[in-house]
């Protein structure tokens, strides 16, 4: 009986393993940074170059920090989503990291497809996305009141991960008191 | 369609220098600080090719992270403190040789583990066939008992056997 038992069973636990993996992204690498401060930055602001965009910006709000370029293609399909929840939600704090882009071809992208950002930093070199651990534009970080990164998207936001995970966060990260 | 493929060809060539162009060539001044970045970037992975290590990647990412560990040799960084740098960054991932922590002794101890439980099931079923074996030993026994049976029959009564 053990003899159809056992190769049975081998099977059914590879099976078991299988399905596991599949059900994992490779791609996405847990991020070191969640719950540690976020890297301070100090950067032109896409819009006026004479004009710097810090962290201490950010601080006293719960705010989403969005990696993009205008040469990103997944960007494109994100887009709607992020005009969408700003429109829906005024009281979201959008803000923007330009990821190694022609400040031109942004603003651009911007003009053409409209800005759903408060603000964005305009990061020419990619020398601020690498403190931010950032591989796959786009992605996107939830900052708290503290500073404090408390979650890490990477690729775009879909409109469920938003409904489901993003904003209930930002509610919850809300209702905190510093 | 002969003239195609050349023009083709060329066209890739031309075309792709581009995909170069942003790559600096890397001039150390200090033989020791090569021979560190080369062994650096080949020890750090790739996270948009994830199969790749920094030395071989031409992803943009792979690119600015080369140059930034550069930078950082040339001034005169340690390569624990260049490690550091990534791995608060990027996470134990970054590293092909990850560190031995909790959430990865599986990863350093599963092949020996997968090679234990190969040894005992090498072990069991070697013995199975041992045992096997002694039983078709035994029925052998049982032939050659009744082989000199059939030997020590007196050859008179036996009526087919051969006579000198």
């Amino acid at each position: 009986m053990i003899r159809y038992l056992l190769p049975l069973g081998l099977f059914v636990g590879l099976v078991i393993i299988f399905i596991y993996g599949l059900q994992h992204d490779p791609r996405h690498v847990p991020s070191p940074l969640i719950d540690k401060p976020a890297p301070a930055f100090n950067l032109p602001t896409l819009h006026s170059p004479e004009i710097n965009i810090h962290l201490e910006d950010l601080k006293g709000k719960v705010s989403l920090l969005n990696v993009w370029a205008s040469w990103c293609v997944a960007c494109r399909t994100e887009h709607p989503i992020l005009i969408g929840a700003t429109s829906k939600y005024p009281n979201l704090n959008l803000y923007g990291l330009n990821y190694k882009d022609k400040r031109e071809d942004a603003l651009q992208w911007l003009q053409q497809l409209g800005n759903p950002y408060i603000e964005n930093a305009f990061d020419e070199s990619g020398s601020i996305s690498i403190d931010y651990g950032v591989y796959g534009a786009p992605e996107t970080f939830v900052i708290d009141k503290a500073g404090i990164i408390r979650y890490k998207h990477i690729g775009p936001i879909n409109k469920q991960q938003l409904e489901t995970i993003i904003l209930p966060l930002v509610k919850e990260l809300e209702s905190q008191q510093i | 369609m002969k003239t195609l493929f050349p023009l083709t060809l060329i066209f890739f060539v031309v075309f792709s220098s581009s995909v170069y162009s942003n790559d600096e060539p890397v001039v150390f001044k200090n033989k020791n600080h090569e021979h560190r970045y080369q062994s650096l970037i080949e020890e750090i992975r790739c996270l948009v090719c994830q199969n790749q290590s920094l030395a071989d990647s031409d992803a943009d990412l792979a690119q600015d992270l080369r140059k930034e560990i550069y930078d950082m040799i040339v001034s005169e960084k340690s390569d624990e403190q260049i490690i550091q740098f990534l791995v608060e960054r990027y996470g134990d991932f970054v590293l092909y040789r990850p560190p031995l922590k909790e959430n990865t002794w599986l990863l350093w101890f599963g092949p020996f583990l997968f090679a234990f439980i190969g040894l005992f099931a090498a072990i069991i079923i070697i013995k199975r066939q041992a045992k096997t074996n002694n039983i078709e030993a035994e029925m052998d026994e049982d032939k050659k008992q009744r082989l000199t049976e059939l030997l020590n029959t007196d050859p008179e009564t036996d009526s087919g056997g051969d006579k000198k």
